[in-house]
């Protein structure tokens, strides 16, 4: 008796196989990203012109209660821009460049396929979470560089960066997966994603000092996860009177990362019942 | 032989309107198949119900025995899809494209020798972007083809291409077929369908008026001979003679069709002769094209009406 050779079976779900094709796609897609220069202009390096545009123009001090030192404005401001970056590199970017894929035909050409699922948005979530890092560093580096913005040295305030971070990157891009249900043309991806999202970074005091947004719309801002990000990285870059000042006392992380967590499975849902892969208007 | 796809009283509307009207069609393995229809007949429609791109409104249809509704990524695996339009990787290069694709499959072809295969080896390394709409349709069949299917959907492979790369797209095809694969192709040009496939079906208003080989499409109609002389002088005057098949008169041209071309013929000259009339004037035999047949069924089909559509 001679032994057949094994014949393998294909298991298209195989978790080994659901990974290394994650990876296949968030190469090829940091490849399409950093190729196309609107996308890595609007979505990426302009959270980064901001920094260097408002540390810039509004180089004054943020001054404490008495007995406390000041706060440069960079200090204040460079949390919420990394805040606004992750979001930008996160939401904005996988809602439209999503949008367009349902749209175009892309996402139906990829479906064709025996690409799992899975493994799409495996890439997608690789490519939010490599250029969110890649922002982060940036903003940090100019921030220090030419801001000179203290890093935090507590590692427990390291750690809850890291946790914002993670907890933010996850909720925006599941949040952006689902969003791309209100677009309802490629060419139109931009106007809707772009102005909420723009609104949201004035009413979470991105461009201001939080305590400057009315509180009717800080009512709204808090509704929302962008808010609670700023809030965050601000507990990692500032000492504590700025939370008196600001944000009616304390810095709350724990309360960050829950509304944070709660916008994750929100989305999540959202984007199970309402992802479309095929939006060509030809089902 | 064993079927690699069947259909049986496939229909679809869209709203009220019926895009296809009960198709009925086996496709065996390795078989070449060629949709013929003109546009909006109901091809892509019906290639998509078969890619599980689309639903159907009623009918059964199998594709490599599988219901394409409830394809999963086992049976995505063994087929090769062309739409007839999609969207484009337009940062990537032809080579990335296609290796990134061939990852996706089991057992797939080498995915620089599928580039070379389609004809893009000059731009192998340029941008999607810049490439012509010919060249972007090899790209179209590189991605088709490199997860090595057995069967292939190509919807309008050639449409909008010049000769050239029509030929080209040709031999593509006919190196895949070779090899055993079942190829279904939705086209509307009837030399590429004559060229390619192994069998025609001819769709016209989302009906499969008839299926055959190519050389037996319109079977009696192909028989037929026309015969055409110019009206002029005297036979302008004179009554038409009594030839045994329908003799039209338009224009100053007498058109007769006829299976018996040489018995009409002799007629035609005689009564010519007794008008004293020695040469029948533009005198012409001709045999149909299919490319004539093919354009009777359209207009013997009517005109594709809107009454259906909002
Ligand atoms: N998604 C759709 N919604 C409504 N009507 C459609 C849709 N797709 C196709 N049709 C109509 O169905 C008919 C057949 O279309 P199609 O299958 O694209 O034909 P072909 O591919 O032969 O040109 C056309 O009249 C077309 O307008
Ligand atoms: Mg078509």
């Amino acid at each position: 008796m001679t032994a057949l050779p094994a014949t393998p079976v294909f298991r298209p779900n195989a978790p080994g196989r659901i990974l290394r094709l994650s990876w296949e796609r968030t190469l090829i897609e940091l490849r399409q990203f950093f190729r196309t220069p609107e996308q890595v202009f609007f979505t990426f390096l302009l959270p980064v012109l901001f920094v260097v545009i408002f540390s810039t123009i509004f180089s004054g001090e943020i001054e404490g209660p008495p007995g406390v030192e000041d706060v440069e404005f960079a200090q204040y401001f460079v949390p919420g821009m990394i805040a606004t970056g992750i979001m930008s590199a996160t939401f904005a970017s996988l809602a439209m460049t999503i949008a367009v894929e349902q749209h175009d035909g892309l996402l139906r050409r990829l479906s064709g396929t025996p690409l799992p699922r899975s493994a799409y948005f495996g890439g997608k979530i690789g490519l939010a979470l490599f250029t969110a890092a890649l922002e982060v560093v940036l903003i940090l580096g100019i921030g220090v560089a030419l801001y000179g913005v203290n890093l935090p040295t507590d590692p427990a305030k390291w750690l809850a960066f890291l946790g914002v971070f993670i907890a933010g990157v996850s909720a925006c891009s599941l949040l952006g997966i689902a969003y791309t249900r209100l677009i309802r043309s490629s060419s139109a991806a931009s106007a809707i994603v772009q102005p909420p999202y723009l609104i949201l970074q004035f009413i979470s005091g991105v461009f201001l000092q939080y305590s400057a947004v009315p509180p009717f719309l800080q009512a709204i801002a808090s509704l929302f996860p962008l808010k609670w990000m700023v809030q965050g990285f601000r507990y990692a870059f500032l000492p504590d009177w700025v939370a008196v000042d600001d944000y009616g006392g304390q810095w709350n992380v724990d309360l960050v990362l829950l509304v944070l967590a709660g916008w994750l499975l929100l989305s999540f849902v959202a984007a199970r019942l309402w992802f479309r892969w095929d939006r060509t208007g030809s089902a | 032989m064993t079927a690699a796809i069947t259909a049986t009283g496939v229909r679809k509307s869209y709203g009220s309107f019926e895009a296809l009207r009960g198709v009925d069609l086996e496709i065996g393995e390795g078989e070449v198949f060629a949709l013929l229809g003109p546009n909006g007949a109901g091809k892509t429609t019906f290639v998509e119900i078969l890619e599980g791109f689309r639903t159907r409104t009623a009918g059964e249809a199998t594709v490599l025995g599988i219901d394409p509704e409830r394809g999963g990524p086992e049976w995505r695996a063994r087929l090769g899809i062309v739409l007839q339009s999609a969207g484009f990787f337009e940062q990537l290069t032809p080579d990335e494209i296609t290796a990134h694709f061939a990852s996706f499959y089991p057992k797939h072809l080498d995915p620089r020798r599928v580039v070379d295969m389609v004809g893009l080896a000059e731009k192998r390394d340029a941008r999607c972007k810049s490439l012509s709409g010919g060249q972007k349709r090899r790209v179209d069949l590189a991605l088709g083809i490199v997860g090595d299917p057995d069967l292939v959907f190509l919807d309008e492979p050639t449409t909008g291409l010049d000769p050239q790369g029509r030929r080209q797209i040709w031999e593509v095809v006919r190196e895949f077929t070779s090899l055993g694969k079942t190829v279904v192709l939705t086209t509307h040009y009837l030399d590429e369908a004559e060229q390619l496939a192994d069998r025609v079906g001819v769709i016209i208003r989302g009906e499969l008026v008839e299926v055959g080989r190519p050389r037996e499409i319109g079977g009696r109609e192909r028989a037929m001979a026309r015969i055409s002389f110019s009206l002029n002088g005297t036979l302008s005057e004179v009554a038409l003679p009594e030839v045994g098949g329908l003799i039209d008169a338009a224009d100053g041209v007498a058109t007769v069709t006829t299976d018996r071309p040489t018995a009409v013929v002799a007629m035609l000259a005689r009564w010519a002769e007794d008008h004293g009339v020695a040469e029948l004037p533009g005198l012409a035999v001709s045999r149909p094209s299919l490319e004539d047949i093919y354009l009777a069924m359209v207009a013997e089909a009517g005109e594709p009406s809107d009454g259906g559509q909002l």
